[in-house]
């Protein structure tokens, strides 16, 4: 016990620069990242800033068993999950059929530029995006009503953003056009990188390019997808908030609030802070869960995991 | 060269191929260029619609209006100050850390490893981070833009994954030589960081440039801390208000001799907050699809 204890700490005495040099990022991450989990407590109370800690009522969960049975809440559940679950089957799907047909190009230049262009909205931020897609979807003429009406689709310019039932579907196609140049970066390196002896051997046997495409290449990026999927999953409370923030009005409301706008609303603008708080604890406690359920299962078959 | 069906099918593929392409690009590039002309037309024609590609009555008066001095002029240094500020600091910080956790002989390397990358995933969430804001009082100081952000453990893994690639040997012989840790950092290591320094350092301007929250909560109260995308979200609200009000859109008001409006100002500014990061990008653009490919496809 005692042998590698010694060199334990020998090793230690020779290395005080690099631990110097993480020391005061570290002290760094626990200040702003780990002390503010105390503020979690916040939760457990009904929350006044102007006492002190010891002067705090405590209420056990009477803020949880309040948002579980707050209809507003509920619906900003259902918002939350059912937009990140949509940004992210849209978003896998266009970006590996556009890494799929990026990759059919063979044109250098052609296709460093389509890359240029399709990367150019993730560096924009999301006041910029929504006001551009505000601008497509306006009712005086906005590109997309001028192009419906010309085409003979419609007869009168559609007011896209009173419409409750197109939010979701608005929410999504913004993230498409945001990310999907982005997004098809891992998979074009994943589908580089798969050796093409196996395109040549599937060429003899006289495969089409589609056959290729199905039982080559698709099977060639399936673990990076399922590691995609599961580092995703972690994230689906994180349906946004920007986009819904910017986009969201007074008629969609029930279809646009997300748990992000719910902690704003009640913590920073009525100041119920407990509240707030138990909703983010929520939303935290089920991205860590899914996290490792998806990186449990994901193991079990044998996949590459994450973690 | 093979049989006709065979020759066929390449040109309906290319075909289809080429159509997407196009029309994925122009979807990308119309709302810019669209922007880009109300920008440069009178803001009182612009109401009238129909403006698409090119600007009917030419005016630099939107972006005079943009750079007279003012609020939004004011913002945009504030922007510059703390992108730039920023930029420097946390690439600094993430980079030294980075190169601690890169060393394989490293003590402490696992737990600090495991203690950074937790935070991806494991947050305190909006309000605790608020009061952690207030109790440091940083609220309405210019520190608050630059002080929370300096490190991200997405990045530090970038950063540490490409460390691990430059050869072992190259540091043994530093420390042959004599050199500390802090020498080889500074002298060996740091120097030949280069490109995925330079993607960092896209990503971590990119962020402060585009960021409005934190003005917005914890600088809202304070007109000489306002950034340029946090006055464009006040316009941006302000505009689609009166972009549902009748009256502001009759073109034909004869009071309305002021050729700036908030849509014209809006679109101004929306160049404005998005060119400096359009020029840089494309020159930054191998290094940081070979940045993410390594992070990606090894972790």
């Amino acid at each position: 016990m005692t042998a590698p204890k010694s060199s334990f700490l020998k090793r230690m005495r020779s290395q005080k620069q690099l631990m110097l040099m993480s020391l005061p990022m570290l002290l760094y991450v626990f200040l702003f990242s780990y002390y503010p989990l105390w503020g979690w407590t916040q939760a457990f109370q009904n929350f006044k800033p102007a006492l002190s800690f010891s002067q705090q009522e405590w209420v056990g969960l009477k803020q949880f068993r309040f948002l579980f049975r707050d209809d507003t809440f509920l619906l900003v559940l259902r918002n939350t999950i059912a937009m990140s679950f949509i940004n992210l089957v849209l978003g896998f799907v266009t970006a590996i059929v556009f890494a799929i047909l990026l990759n059919e190009i063979k044109t250098r230049l052609y296709k460093r530029a389509i890359q240029t262009i399709s990367y150019l909205p993730h560096f924009l931020s999301w006041i910029i995006v929504t006001g551009l897609v505000a601008n497509a979807l306006s009712v005086d003429g906005g590109i997309i009503n001028v192009v419906l009406m010309k085409l003979g689709f419609i007869h009168e310019p559609i007011m896209w953003l009173s419409k409750p039932h197109y939010f979701w579907g608005i929410v999504g196609a913004s993230h498409v056009w945001k990310e999907i140049g982005w997004n098809t970066i891992i998979y074009l390196a994943a589908i580089t990188s798969i050796d093409p002896s196996l395109y040549e051997a599937a060429e003899i046997d006289g495969a089409n390019r589609y056959r290729k495409m199905l039982n080559i290449t698709l099977p060639g990026i399936k673990s990076i997808v399922i590691i995609l999927v599961i580092m995703n999953l972690g994230w689906i409370m994180d349906a946004g908030f920007e986009v819904q923030y910017f986009l969201g009005n007074g008629v969609v409301v029930d279809w646009s609030q997300t748990i992000d706008i719910f902690v704003l609303k009640y913590g920073i603008q009525i100041g119920n802070y407990s509240l707030a708080t138990a909703a983010g604890i929520f939303k935290t406690v089920v991205s860590v869960a899914l996290i490792f359920a998806a990186n449990t299962t994901a193991k079990r078959f044998g996949e590459d995991r994450l973690i | 060269m093979k049989s006709r069906t065979h020759s066929l099918e390449p040109v309906v593929f290319n075909t289809f191929n080429a159509i997407v392409m196009i029309a994925l690009g122009i979807v990308t590039l119309y709302p810019f260029l669209n922007t880009i002309a109300v920008s440069f037309n009178a803001g009182n024609d612009t109401l009238r619609g129909g403006i698409y590609l090119w600007p009917r009555i030419w005016t630099w008066q939107n972006y005079n209006a943009v750079f007279a001095g003012g609020t939004i002029f004011h913002a945009f240094w504030v922007s510059v100050a703390r992108t730039l500020i920023a930029t420097v600091l946390s690439l600094f910080l993430t980079s030294m850390l980075a190169y601690t956790i890169s060393r394989k002989e490293y003590v402490f390397r696992q737990p600090i490893t495991i203690i950074v990358v937790l935070t991806m995933y494991f947050n305190a969430g909006l309000i605790p981070n608020y009061f952690l804001i207030k109790d440091l009082h940083l609220l309405n100081h210019f520190a608050v833009y630059v002080v929370p952000g300096l490190i991200s453990a997405f990045n530090m893994i970038v950063i540490r994954t490409y460390m691990q690639t430059l050869p072992e040997g190259l540091i043994e012989s530093a420390k042959v030589d004599g050199a500390g840790d802090f020498r080889t950092f500074f002298s060996i290591i740091l120097p030949l960081c280069q490109p995925v320094l330079a993607t960092v350092a896209l990503f971590v301007a990119v962020g402060q440039w585009n960021s409005w929250f934190d003005t917005f909560l914890y600088a809202s109260s304070k007109l000489n801390l306002s950034t340029l995308q946090y006055e464009l979200m006040k316009l941006l609200s302000s505009a689609s208000l009166s972009n549902s009000n009748p009256s502001v859109a009759n073109g034909n008001n004869p009071a309305a001799i002021n050729m700036v409006t908030p849509l014209s100002i809006r679109a101004s500014i929306t160049i404005v907050a998005s060119l400096p990061i359009l020029v840089v990008y494309p020159f930054l653009q191998k290094y940081f699809v070979h940045g993410l490919q390594l992070g990606g496809v090894k972790e």
